[in-house]
C-alpha cells in the first residue's frame, strides 16, 4: 500500500508523522520505506538517519541546437509551452532551467537540427534506516523542476508492502506528481487560520483525484474549530491529535523520534495508523 | 533608428510602464522622426514563464535597436543583449510619460543597462 503525507501549509507536521509511523511500523517488523519527496528541502533524513548505500542522478532532457545551420525559421519558439527556446535573426537562445523536456522543438524543427541531451537537475539517493527502506530527493539549487525529480524519486524506489512518502507543501504540480498514485493521503494540519486554508484547497485536490483522505489535526489545542467544522462537513474523517506540547517541540529540534524519546506518545501514533488504515479503499488483492 | 519603450497604454504622452516582460506595451518610436506605433503585450503579460524572453524577441523582431524600460531581468537581459539591443533604465521620478523617456535618452540621462537590473521571476 501507498500512502502520502501532505498538508497545503508548510510547517504542520508532515514529516513528523510520516518518520514515527515509519518507525512505528518498523518496531512491528513490517516492510516499510520511507520516500522523502520534498525534493526542495528533504528533512526526514535528520530523523531517520539512514545509511545511504546508492546515489543516482536525476535528470530532465534538454534541446541542444546545431545553431549554424539554423535558418531562423523560429518553429521550436513558437510551439514551445514554457518560452524555454528564442529564435531571432540566425540565433537560437535555450533557457534549460525553463525548458520541461517535452521534446516538442526537436520534433518539429522542419531542419532537423535539435537534438536532445541529459541535464543533471539533482540526485536520488537511497539506503536504510535501521528496518525502514529509505530514498530522498534532492534538487539542486536554483532548478525548478521538482516534479520530475519526485516522479523519478519514485520509479527508483524499490517494492515494499507499505511506502510512505513525504510530500512537499503546497497544492501545486510537486504535490500532485508525490500524491497521485496514491491509495490513500493523510492531511497532517493544524487548527489555525492559515492551516485551515490551505487544508480546504488540499481537500479539494484530492477530491478532484479521487484519492481518499483523513486528517491529522497537529497543535490541536490551538487555534480555533473552523477547522473541525470543515472536517465535519466534507466527511473527512480525524485520524489524531496532536497536542501542542513543548516536549515534541523539544524533541524534534534535537532531530529525535517521538516514538523514541516519547514513550507517552507511541498509543496516540499506533491508533493514527490503525484510523488509518481503515480507510483504505478494499482491493480484492488484500 | 527605432526606440522600445514600455508603456500602460499606446500612445506618445501615456505613463511609463516600468516592467519589462510583462509591460501593458510596446511603443515603437522612430527617433528620428517621432512617429510611434504601439505593440500590446497581452500574451507575455498572461503567460506563467518566460514572459521577458518572448518580449525579447518580440522587440527584436520589430526591428528596434534600443530599449527604455524601468527593469530588465537575467533571461531578456541575455536575449536583447544577444539581438544588438541597448538598454537604458528609465526613473519613474524622473520621467512619467513615453515622451520624456525619448527626450532624456536623447539627451544623454538614461543610465545605459549593462547587466540584469532585477532577479528572474520564473517560479
Amino acid at each position: 500500500m501507498k500512502i502520502a503525507f501532505a498538508s497545503g501549509k508548510g510547517g504542520t507536521g508532515k514529516t513528523t508523522v510520516a518518520v514515527n509511523i515509519a518507525n512505528i511500523l518498523q518496531q512491528t517488523g513490517a516492510d516499510v520505506q520511507l520516500l522523502d519527496c520534498d525534493v526542495e528541502e528533504p528533512n526526514a533524513h535528520l530523523f531517520l538517519l539512514p545509511r545511504i548505500a546508492w546515489s543516482v542522478p536525476a535528470t530532465v532532457r534538454r534541446p541542444d541546437v546545431a545553431e549554424e545551420h539554423c535558418t531562423g525559421c523560429g518553429v521550436c519558439a513558437e510551439f514551445c509551452e514554457y518560452n524555454a527556446i528564442t529564435v531571432f535573426k540566425n540565433t537560437v537562445i535555450v533557457f534549460p532551467e525553463l525548458c520541461h523536456g517535452c521534446g516538442v522543438c526537436a520534433q518539429f524543427c522542419p531542419e532537423r537540427i535539435i537534438t536532445e541531451s541529459d541535464r543533471a537537475i539533482g540526485v536520488i539517493e537511497g539506503g536504510a534506516a535501521g528496518g525502514i527502506g529509505f530514498v530522498q530527493g534532492r534538487l539542486n539549487v536554483g532548478e525548478v523542476l521538482a516534479p520530475p525529480l519526485i516522479r523519478q524519486v519514485k520509479e527508483k524506489a524499490p517494492k515494499a508492502a507499505v511506502t510512505l512518502i513525504d510530500c512537499p507543501p503546497g497544492t501545486s504540480c510537486p504535490v500532485i506528481e508525490a500524491v497521485r498514485d496514491m491509495d490513500l493521503v493523510v492531511l497532517v494540519s493544524e487548527p489555525t487560520p492559515f492551516g485551515f486554508y490551505d487544508l480546504t484547497l488540499m481537500a479539494a485536490t484530492l477530491k478532484t483525484l479521487a484519492i481518499p483522505s483523513g486528517v491529522v489535526v497537529n497543535r490541536c489545542d490551538i487555534g480555533n474549530d473552523e477547522l473541525y467544522r470543515f472536517c465535519d462537513r466534507e466527511g473527512l474523517p480525524i485520524l489524531a491529535e496532536i497536542p501542542h506540547d513543548r516536549r515534541i517541540a523539544e524533541c524534534y529540534s534535537r532531530g529525535a523520534l517521538i516514538t523514541e524519546s516519547l514513550p507517552a506518545y507511541r498509543e496516540l501514533f499506533a491508533n493514527l495508523w490503525q484510523q488509518t488504515l481503515t480507510l483504505l479503499p478494499s482491493r480484492p488483492d488484500r | 533608428m527605432k526606440i522600445a519603450v514600455t508603456a500602460q497604454n499606446p500612445g506618445w504622452t501615456e505613463s511609463l510602464d516600468t516592467r519589462f516582460g510583462r509591460a501593458a506595451w510596446f511603443v515603437i518610436v522612430d527617433a528620428e522622426t517621432k512617429r510611434w506605433e504601439a505593440a500590446e503585450n497581452l500574451q507575455n503579460r498572461q503567460s506563467a514563464q518566460g514572459a521577458g524572453i518572448q518580449a525579447a524577441a518580440a522587440i527584436i523582431d520589430r526591428q528596434a535597436e534600443v530599449l527604455l524600460s524601468g527593469n530588465v531581468g537575467p533571461k531578456a537581459f541575455r536575449v536583447l543583449h544577444s539581438g544588438g539591443v541597448r538598454m537604458y533604465r528609465t526613473d519613474v521620478s524622473k520621467q512619467q510619460t513615453v515622451a520624456d523617456a525619448v527626450t532624456a535618452w536623447e539627451r544623454g540621462e538614461l543610465e545605459e543597462i549593462t547587466a540584469a537590473t532585477t532577479e528572474g521571476h520564473s517560479i
